[in-house]
């Protein structure tokens, strides 16, 4: 399990009005594009330092190629990390206000308390 | 020393700029209402005259990030930028520039951590909408130099309950021991129940209205021992899960001190969430 590495994309790819839209056209090319170059970034450091070790595991790649907001929420993804920017990618697909906002929690409905632990 | 002229807690709501603004088709129909509630507490503030404003507030993963996440921070800087590209894109919120005042920020950092509390520092801090939706509710001029303290209300492990009543009890120590003739208001948003990216987001009200009647309750009369009695960090988990962010009201009642009873208690049931606005006049209040 990687939850920071999960929340780490959630957030780098939030905070990137390009990144965001190339998330939302092509969901699988953009995880493997940002696995495979992005992933070790240090933000907080200079450019051009890197860690070496983080990775995805596979349900975590296929929950976020698969634009999968349940099983994120499943995995324990920061919930405000993923609705931010889901909102951002899918709000303006509907006319309704809130509607997509109801709809995402319609989705995770069938989840209970505890929710799955988002600590990282 | 400085005077600590006015204790304020809010809620934040990132709607209300939108809201407020919206005109024609655009404008919800809550929208009148709250702007009338929200000018009313304005005025709490106003008559207080402040010279300086300490806001209490959480970053959102704005610039506080995982690889490096402080528990409590103080800002140090002469100026602050605020608000950032994805309130922007979702709330509408404005790009703003609010001066520090930086004296004070030192004699936060300083005395505190003598006092016991190990804070964090900033000297090139970007507030986000946790700060600046009091400074639109309360000060819409954005006039007045501010000290920003963000607490980690967000990225678990989080500190205990008490101990952000215990930071909030120094602070109104700090602010008091500050050597200046300067009027200072405290000013600290947090939340009620809440819950983001989950089940019970979005529905017609907060999503536990009974833990915001017996919130309100606690915070109107200065209830800390009845609110440390019931409040743990798991228990925070059943009203919501972002309901975290009620230990920024806690903070506050530290700030207000055990016992004192609110000044001004005002409420609106909104959809999402439930808003409460709070002003406590520890000189008494202005004429």
């Amino acid at each position: 399990m990687s939850k920071y590495l999960l929340d780490k994309f959630l957030y780098t790819v939030d905070r990137d009005a390009d990144l965001t839209e190339r998330y939302r056209e092509d969901p699988a090319g953009t995880v493997d594009w940002w696995e495979s170059t992005m992933a070790n970034a240090l933000l907080n450091s200079h450019s051009g330092e890197a860690s070496t070790w983080l990775r995805f595991t596979d349900e975590e790649r296929a929950a976020l190629a698969g634009h999968d907001h349940v099983a994120l929420f499943a995995l324990g993804a920061h919930p405000f990390l993923t609705l931010t920017l889901f909102i951002a990618m899918f709000e303006r697909d509907h006319d309704e206000p809130l509607f997509y906002q109801k709809q995402y929690g319609a989705r995770l409905a069938h989840f209970e308390l505890p929710y799955p632990d988002i600590a990282t | 020393m400085a005077q600590v002229v006015a204790v304020i807690a809010s809620t934040h709501h990132p709607f209300y700029y939108k809201a407020s603004t919206a005109t024609g088709a655009d404008r919800p129909p809550f929208a009148d209402e709250w702007v009338r509630k929200v000018t009313a507490f304005r005025e709490t503030l106003t008559r207080a005259n402040p010279d300086v404003l300490v806001m209490v507030g959480s970053d959102h993963f704005h610039q506080l990030w995982l690889d490096n996440m402080p528990q409590f921070l103080v800002g140090k800087a002469p100026f602050y930028d605020a608000n950032w590209h994805n309130e922007q894109r979702e709330f509408g919120l404005p790009r703003m520039l609010l001066r520090g005042q930086e004296d004070l920020s030192a004699h936060v950092l300083r005395e505190g951590l003598d006092a016991g509390f190990d804070l964090a520092f900033s000297n090139e801090l970007r507030i986000d909408h946790s700060i600046t939706c009091p400074i639109i509710t309360l000060r819409p001029e954005a006039d007045l130099p501010i000290v920003p303290i963000y607490t980690n209300i967000f990225a678990p492990p989080l500190p205990q309950p008490k101990r952000f009543v215990q930071l909030g009890r120094t602070i109104r120590e700090l602010v008091e021991s500050w050597p200046s003739d300067l009027r200072v208001a405290v000013i600290g948003t947090g939340h009620l129940s809440l819950e983001l990216g989950g089940p019970r987001q979005f529905g017609p009200h907060g999503p536990d209205p009974e833990f915001d009647r017996r919130a309100v309750e606690w915070i109107a009369n200065g209830d800390l021992d009845g609110c440390l009695s019931e409040v743990t960090l798991d228990s925070l988990h059943a009203p919501g899960n972002a309901t975290h962010g009620f230990m920024d009201f806690m903070l506050m009642m530290g700030v207000a001190g055990a016992g004192a009873k609110a000044d001004y208690v005002d409420t609106y049931d909104l959809f999402h969430t439930m808003e409460a606005y709070f002003t406590w006049y520890p000189q008494g209040a202005p004429a």
